[in-house]
């Protein structure tokens, strides 16, 4: 698939702000099910900063803006080819030892309920028989809810709410996945959604979880599926927070809003869908 | 348990204390009680009151100085310096290893486990190789005593050791109140260790550094029980004292905050804790760090001393495999030694342990300052059994070792000198040369019997003396 991607995040204060500095993990991996073209990365007033591709294999630049200024534009454009990989993730260049990912942080630290629901798949034939039974439970145990949960929910809440979004669904199935000894680690990226389908989000987050003999396959609990070319992946980490595309910070006083906008079509097909949301 | 009397050896003085023998022999006690209260005065006066290790209890408590030094002759010395740097190169060969191709888990020499589900691993710098491949740049080794050559190493301090300061003080007050003891006596001086500190920070300065470096100490602050330390080191440096919010992040490189205007910063000496270096990378509610520090870090701007992720190397856990690191990496036998050490995880290890409580010392995992331990030869029935229930909610938390027969070195109480246990730490420096001043701090176990040094529990320090040829 030919994807054309435009997200757009803007940053506004009701006091100007000064010495905002971000550090962004907004380029697409490399791997086979993807590659990117014409990839192009700007913060409206920003200086450029260091860029590195550190040892999860994702890219990383950090940007500065002296300001002050009262908004912040990050606009990310780019084009980016996709295979169908069956999740795969294959010939992913990266350093960590899959072990590191077997901690858990505050989101996804596990409590008796996603102890429970990792203790209700039983004799699983294998562990990739483990994981996609372990990602169908969390499909079922949490249905999608826009608005039902926050950025800082906890997999243990989401779990225990019932509902949630992509970043809830994520996190509990690392944390179940984690419990049952499979390393796992949370993905973001974007998602292009077919107007007829179920996706959701497009700009979206699932679960990677570490199988034997395999390496790192991607499963995304909100759609019942394991990624595949509709799906550009751009980083991961330990929970939502580890592998957020964008962390900044601002120095004053300033009270921030936030807009974002994600636009992921196929660029052959012609076929355009557009969505705006908070969460991402 | 016999101990080895570190002065005497029966009623014979040991040659290197001949000439602190007459001293002390022919000082009268008035003098002394008067001395006592003048070093006491000093200390104050300086304002050297925070509690050494991070051990909590109250910041202004002054830490008691004792005035008997502790003397190790040139050859001892020297056979404990071998010791110490070959610890320390393996100790960051290992951390390089870690962060890079990990072949000593890849020969199965250490479980992949314990390093990498470990809280200290960083996987944010796996892959980055700091300047001269250094990590640990100031490495605090706590070792003790129980014989005239046998040492063994309690444990490694590759994160921010501190109590350097006392090293520098318990001189420095020495030197004041004795000057005639530092002419009767050949001592190796310790006061070119902030030189060398700060060479050794140079020395690690990022290849985009072009002029002579300019390093800072990054303190969390005067709240921090080891602001006193910051701010001294700092002093005799001479190289700036700065808090988070000094420093800023603006394109490639880190900037401190001047009267003249920003001032790019290539080496940062920080004594703040990993979790709270940068708040875009580690905890993101720190206030204490620097934001973007970590992406100046990775891509080379600046140096981080001691780097990111060096605490992995000195976990109780990976403790136990030092020995076998200095073989890994260097080929080399360990010249110091390992306390022997059961990890109460491991069904063997706990069993033998529990059948054997009342010999043994046994520690909490992740405790420090001396609390919550057990000395078994010292404690009653009543307490070795409250400690056995302890141990049994969480096995997992322990580790036990033998009760060392800890030396002693006389020291001044109410009545004259007594024995008293005491330990050691010297501290390494690592930059592109490995160096070491001759010397250390000395901690003292002021009560009678107590093998506990810390001082929370009623230890104090000791001017340590290495005397030349």
């Amino acid at each position: 698939m030919k994807l054309r991607i435009f997200h757009q995040t803007v940053y506004r204060y009701d006091r100007p702000v000064r010495n905002l500095v971000q550090s962004l993990r907004l380029t697409p991996s490399v791997f086979e099910g993807q590659r990117a073209h014409d990839w192009a990365i700007d913060v409206s007033g920003g200086i450029r900063g260091p860029g590195f591709r550190d040892g999860a294999g994702d890219w990383i630049e950090g940007w500065t803006v002296r300001g002050p200024t009262e908004e912040v534009t990050v606009t990310v454009t780019g084009r980016v080819e996709t295979r169908d990989a069956a999740g795969v993730l294959r010939g992913h260049r990266e350093l960590i030892h899959p072990l590191a990912y077997g901690r858990d942080t505050a989101a996804t630290k596990p409590d008796a309920g996603l102890r429970e629901l990792a203790a209700t798949v039983t004799d699983p034939a294998d562990a990739l028989d483990l994981a996609h039974r372990l990602s169908a439970a969390v499909s079922d145990a949490i249905a999608y809810a826009p608005g039902q949960t926050e950025f800082h929910t906890t997999a243990a809440e989401a779990l225990a709410q019932g509902q949630g979004v992509c970043q809830d669904h994520a996190h509990a199935l690392a944390a179940v996945a984690r419990l049952r000894d499979l390393p796992a680690r949370y993905v973001s990226g974007y998602l292009h959604s077919r107007a007829e389908g179920e996706a959701h989000e497009a700009a979206h987050a699932w679960t990677e979880i570490h199988v034997q003999g395999l390496g790192w396959v991607g499963f995304d609990p909100a759609n019942r599926c394991c990624p595949d070319e509709r799906y550009v992946r751009l980083g991961s980490g330990l929970d939502a927070s580890d592998a957020a595309p964008i962390r900044g910070i601002a120095a004053g006083q300033g009270i921030e809003t936030l807009h974002v906008a994600v636009n992921v079509e196929e660029v052959e097909r012609f076929q355009n869908q557009s969505q705006s949301q908070t969460q991402s | 348990m016999t101990y080895y009397n570190e002065m005497y050896e029966g009623s014979r003085v040991r040659e290197p204390y001949a000439r602190l023998s007459q001293w002390v022999e022919t000082m009268p006690a008035d003098f002394r009680q008067m001395k006592q209260a003048e070093a006491e005065a000093l200390f104050r006066r300086i304002g050297i009151t925070f509690a050494v290790y991070g051990e909590g209890g109250d910041p202004d408590r002054l830490i008691p100085f004792d005035m008997m030094p502790r003397v190790f002759e040139q050859a001892e010395w020297r056979r404990l310096e071998r010791g110490i740097k070959q610890r320390a190169r393996a100790l960051n060969a290992f951390l390089r290893d870690v962060y890079g191709r990990a072949e000593i888990v890849r020969a199965g020499r250490i479980p992949a486990r314990l390093i990498y589900q470990n809280e200290a691993y960083e996987k944010a710098v796996v892959g980055v190789v700091p300047p001269r491949g250094v990590y640990s740049h100031i490495i605090g080794i706590d070792l003790v005593r129980t014989a005239k050559d046998e040492f063994y190493v309690l444990e490694d301090n590759c994160r921010t050791p501190s109590g350097v300061s006392y090293m520098l003080e318990n001189r420095e007050i020495m030197m004041r109140m004795f000057p005639g003891l530092f002419r009767a006596n050949r001592i190796e001086p310790v006061d070119q260790y902030p030189d060398l500190l700060r060479r050794t920070l140079e020395s690690v300065a990022p290849a985009k550094c072009h002029d002579r470096p300019t390093c800072v100490i990054l303190t969390p602050g005067h709240f921090n029980s080891a602001y006193y330390e910051h701010s001294f080191l700092a002093n005799l440096m001479g190289v700036e004292l700065v808090e988070g919010a000094d420093l800023f992040v603006d394109g490639e490189f880190v900037y401190m905050r001047t009267t003249q205007g920003p001032r790019r910063v290539d080496v940062i000496y920080r004594r703040i804790d990993d979790p709270f270096l940068d708040p875009l990378c580690f905890r993101p509610d720190s206030l204490l760090g620097v934001p973007g520090l970590m992406d100046v870090y990775r891509s080379g701007g600046v140096s981080i001393c001691s780097a990111p992720g060096a605490g992995v190397a000195d976990d109780k856990a990976i403790y136990t495999f030092v020995p076998e690191m200095v073989r890994f990496y260097l080929g080399e036998e360990p010249l110091l030694q390992n306390v022997q050490t059961w990890t109460l995880w491991k069904d063997d290890d706990y069993r033998y342990v529990m059948e054997n409580l009342a010999d043994l010392v046994v520690k909490e995992v992740h405790g420090s300052g001396g609390y919550g331990m057990l000395v078994g030869p010292k404690s009653t029935k009543a307490e070795i059994e409250a400690f056995r229930a302890k141990i049994e909610t969480d096995p997992g938390n322990y580790i036990a070792q033998p009760t060392l027969a800890l030396s002693t070195c006389p020291t001044f109480v109410a009545e004259g000198l007594a024995p008293r246990h005491v330990d050691l730490r010297p501290y390494c420096l690592c930059g592109d040369r490995i160096e070491l001043v001759p010397g250390g701090l000395t901690r003292v176990a002021l009560r009678e019997g107590s093998l506990v040094v810390n001082s929370s529990q009623g230890g104090g320090v000791k001017d340590t003396w290495v005397l030349s040829e």
